[in-house]
């Protein structure tokens, strides 16, 4: 049995031990001895978190197909335990074999969200490798980036040795395989670097040069080196099929976010919504095998145990044969005390039949993802989500006996008016009307419209990446606006509107857009405390002030400005197979209000056909 | 039918607590493809209820927990259909049918046995000598008509006094290394955990001298041995009450 890392003195009084012993059904056991390669994967973020997300298991599952590697878990040591660490000197270490991350010969970190880059310096802080890619010894791990946040990877570029531009499965062979030979031919971490920035998809900063304008804007951007490619083209998987898939998951014993199993039916969307980024990095959309899901499903629910099965893509209602699939799921396990869950469904006859068969009526709540308030901006961002698709939809549910509905909207995106902002609870309003349509004696009691409206952050690879954002202030006020407006309805005590802060948006929008230069406040902020800005419990705004006053870093230059069309972008020099060209198309269609047909009705020419496969050849031989 | 599992609990996972292991063992079952009855309703659950909580840190070679079941495997195929699903610091030691009409293991828990000795973490210079440690609860124990504690209740401070619910209690060689054996009163009602009994003798020793011991939770393993009911005036351990299943 391995020895934890952690005394007991210290494991009997941090909160949840269990995040920090590994040991858990369905883990992998190698001897290290025995592999060229050691892998740590990492999710910057808590165990509960990190041990939820399905493409850390899925790259722990193929990595460790690999004889000659052990792919190990790392996640970030919760406050309570990294002042611990801090205090004692304790290197942080790997859930498999309780060993030090340095020790490790790759450190890989999954960048799902902006506000975990301060957890990635703690990883390397704890770890004790030195923060900057140029200070890293040949004893130093590689540390590799990758996941979606890898789309616009500069603000981390100083920090990371490789970024991984797409998906694991088609690449890491190859990486691994150089590694390996590098590694047996005593070369150093330079040359394999420069070697690996060969491997279509991997992008090596510090082989890239960028040099910036008078005005702040970058001027320049390629490589240092021949051979180099200016150009990082993402890596996809075309065949789904043959993929590798864990179907021995791992299963914690502490509660994770996602206590169930998952079945990913699909990659990419066919909606082409303007401000949603994998609508567009995904591209293009890419079906599982029923067949081969239904197998899995069996499978995956007797080797971990799970009570419920949960399927994932970006949009469920999309996949072509998700009635079969459901149909399915329902006959075959429903009887046996598994729960489905269907999330992102949308809401129609089908899938509220669905529903009531695999959840409480009563207690269950719908959901609706507008974004806009009315058609005008609701056109502007291309949701092709109707009014009259919604009030069909919550009466149908109403009728089958729902009587609470979440409405999810987004405040600040691009051409919002004040009327667009009143639209939103005159929208819940129109609902909540809908309802009281139904005869006093066969409703039960009241509706519950609640309406969550987030801010809109504009990202990489969308045609929304040349947008200027809200100020603070600006996103406050359109709160306010909202909130006045949902007072004035008749209804009102039936809408509930959610408020957020808008400090949290406002650093997204600077490291979503930023550049090079925005790495310095990161890791000023984490000198300044900064940990887990993800958890509203541990954020803090002062702090973070104060780093982009210390490092003298313009967020306006990052969030409110307009870009022109014509600017050199940092991810610029990405090519993620939809074109700058079709996202300028779309920019100006947005401006207009013209809507672009989904993938399905016609092709509008993203770009995305480049790879040969999925929806863009459906339906031809 | 309702059978009676008896398991142990070592290693790392005694850091697993008490919700986690029941959550641990429902997922378990479906992956032995034991034929689990289940709750009514429209969430249903697993019938399943563990005999006596361990606390986190503590050890055990004596857990149980009961379940129902429509159809049942012999004893010997479902031990090994168990344990090939267990993880490392798991291991499933019984299977056995309860007669009809037998209390369910947490109602009938009475006492349980404790073995507690010092973590080999090297830099113990106090501990007791086999001898001193022996004539010192012979004191203690024996010797005492009554063995006060103050306990913190919600109402404010309580004295109660811990000997009737202490049954057995003397110091023990493990390969050369002294420890402290006890049997005491474990259940709903008058629930004595280990920690409790050294932290009495903690007190007696530092007031009478009477030996040089200084309770430091940190610094032990306490470690469950078996789990009892009481059957007339008999201790006998809660597996015994089942059968095995041919």
């Amino acid at each position: 049995m391995i020895k934890p890392a952690l005394s007991d003195e210290i494991l009997l009084k941090i909160d949840k031990p269990a995040r920090y012993l590994g040991n858990e059904v369905n883990m992998i056991r190698k001897n290290p001895g025995d592999v060229d390669v050691r892998f740590a994967m990492c999710f910057p973020d808590v165990y509960e978190i990190g041990m939820s997300h399905l493409g850390i298991q899925i790259l722990y599952d193929m990595l460790n197909r690999r004889e000659d590697t052990y792919c190990e878990r790392v996640y970030s040591p919760w406050p309570d335990l990294h002042k611990i660490m801090k205090e004692q000197q304790i290197p942080l270490f790997t859930l498999e074999t309780q060993s030090p991350v340095r020790d490790m010969d790759f450190l890989g970190i999954t960048l799902q969200y902006e506000m975990s880059y301060t957890n990635i310096l703690q990883i390397l802080d704890l770890s004790g490798i030195p923060f900057h890619a140029a200070k890293r010894s040949e004893a130093d791990p590689i540390v590799i980036g990758g996941g979606p946040c890898a789309y616009n990877p500069e603000p981390l570029a100083d920090y990371f040795d490789l970024f991984y531009i797409g998906e694991g499965e088609t690449r890491y062979e190859d990486l691994l395989n150089l590694y390996k030979e590098y590694k047996h031919q005593g070369k150093s971490r330079a040359e394999f670097l420069e070697s690996a920035a060969k491997i279509p998809g991997m992008y090596v900063p510090s082989l890239y040069e960028v040099t910036y304008g008078e005005d702040g804007t970058i001027a320049s951007f390629s490589p240092v080196k021949e051979g180099i490619p200016a150009l990082v083209k993402k890596e996809i998987a075309m065949d789904l099929t043959d993929t590798p898939y864990p179907t021995k998951p791992l299963v914690p014993y502490i509660k994770a976010t996602q206590d169930r199993v998952v079945l990913e039916i699909m990659r990419g969307c066919i909606r082409g919504c303007r401000f949603c980024q994998a609508g567009m990095i995904y591209r293009p959309t890419r079906e599982r095998n029923l067949e081969q899901l239904k197998q899995w499903a069996y499978e995956m629910l007797k080797n971990t145990g799970h009570e419920e099965i949960s399927l994932s893509s970006l949009s469920s209602s999309d996949y072509t044969q998700l009635k079969e699939l459901v149909t399915f799921l329902i006959e075959e396990f429903k009887g046996k005390g598994i729960n489905i869950s269907l999330p992102s469904l949308r809401i129609d006859a089908f899938s509220l039949d669905v529903m009531s068969k695999v959840q409480d009526v009563r207690k269950s709540s719908l959901t609706f993802a507008p974004e806009a308030g009315s058609q005008r901006l609701r056109d502007v961002i291309n949701k092709g989500l109707t009014e009259e698709v919604i009030l069909e939809g919550a009466g149908q549910a109403f009728e089958g006996g729902w009587q609470k509905v979440k409405l999810y909207f987004m405040l600040g995106l691009p051409t919002e008016t004040e009327e667009d902002m009143k639209e939103i609870p005159r929208l819940a309003e129109k609902i909540a009307e809908r309802y009281y349509e139904i005869p006093k004696d066969e409703r039960n009691g009241k509706c519950q419209i609640t309406i969550s409206a987030s801010f809109f952050v504009p990202k990489p690879f969308t045609p929304f990446q040349w947008a200027p954002m809200c100020s603070r202030d600006e996103f406050l006020g359109r709160a306010r606006v909202v909130n006045e407006e949902v007072k004035q309805q008749l209804n009102k005590k039936s809408l509930k509107y959610n408020w957020h802060e808008a400090d949290v948006t406002v650093l997204e929008g600077v490291f979503a857009r930023g550049d090079r230069r925005v790495g310095r406040v990161l890791e000023q902020a984490y000198k300044n405390g900064c940990i887990f800005d993800a958890w509203t419990e541990f954020f803090d705004n002062e702090k973070w002030i104060s780093a982009f006053e210390e490092t003298g870093i313009s967020m306006d230059f990052y969030n409110t400005r307009e870009r022109s069309v014509d600017e050199l972008l940092p991810w610029d020099f990405i090519d993620c197979g939809v074109s700058k060209e079709f996202l300028k198309r779309e920019w100006e269609k947005a401006q207009k209000g013209m809507v672009t047909q989904n993938c399905r009705m016609q092709c509008s020419g993203c770009g995305a056909m480049q790879f040969e496969g999925g929806v863009c050849f459906e339906n031809q031989n | 039918m309702k059978i009676r599992i008896k398991f142990t609990k070592y290693g790392m996972m005694r850091f697993i607590g008490h919700l986690d292991m029941m959550r641990y063992f429902q997922k378990a079952m479906r992956r032995a493809e034991i034929d689990i009855a289940y709750s009514e309703g429209f969430s249903p659950h697993q019938i399943m209820s563990f005999a006596a909580p361990l606390g986190v840190g503590i050890t055990s070679e004596g857990e149980y927990l009961d379940i129902e079941v429509h159809s049942s495997k012999s004893s010997k195929e479902a031990l090994k259909a168990l344990n090939e699903v267990m993880v490392e610091g798991v291991e499933v030691l019984e299977y056995r049918e309860l007669p009809e009409g037998t209390k369910n293991a947490m109602s009938s828990v009475a006492a349980a046995d404790y073995l507690v000795t010092y973590k080999n973490t090297g830099a113990d210079a106090c501990k007791p000598v086999f001898t001193e440690l022996s004539k010192a609860l012979q004191k203690f124990y024996q010797e005492q008509s009554e063995v006060l504690i103050t306990k913190q209740t919600k109402k404010g401070e309580k004295v109660m006094d811990l000997k009737p619910l202490i049954y057995e209690l003397e110091a023990v060689d493990v390969k050369g290394e002294t420890g402290f054996f006890m049997k005491v009163c474990t259940g709903s009602t008058d629930n004595v955990k280990p920690e409790l009994v050294l932290l009495a003798f903690s007190d007696y020793c530092k007031a009478t001298g009477a030996c040089e011991f200084h309770f430091e939770p940190l610094k032990m393993q306490i470690h469950r041995i078996e789990v009892y009911v009481l059957d007339g005036a008999e201790f006998i351990p809660l597996g015994e009450l089942g059968q095995d299943i041919e």
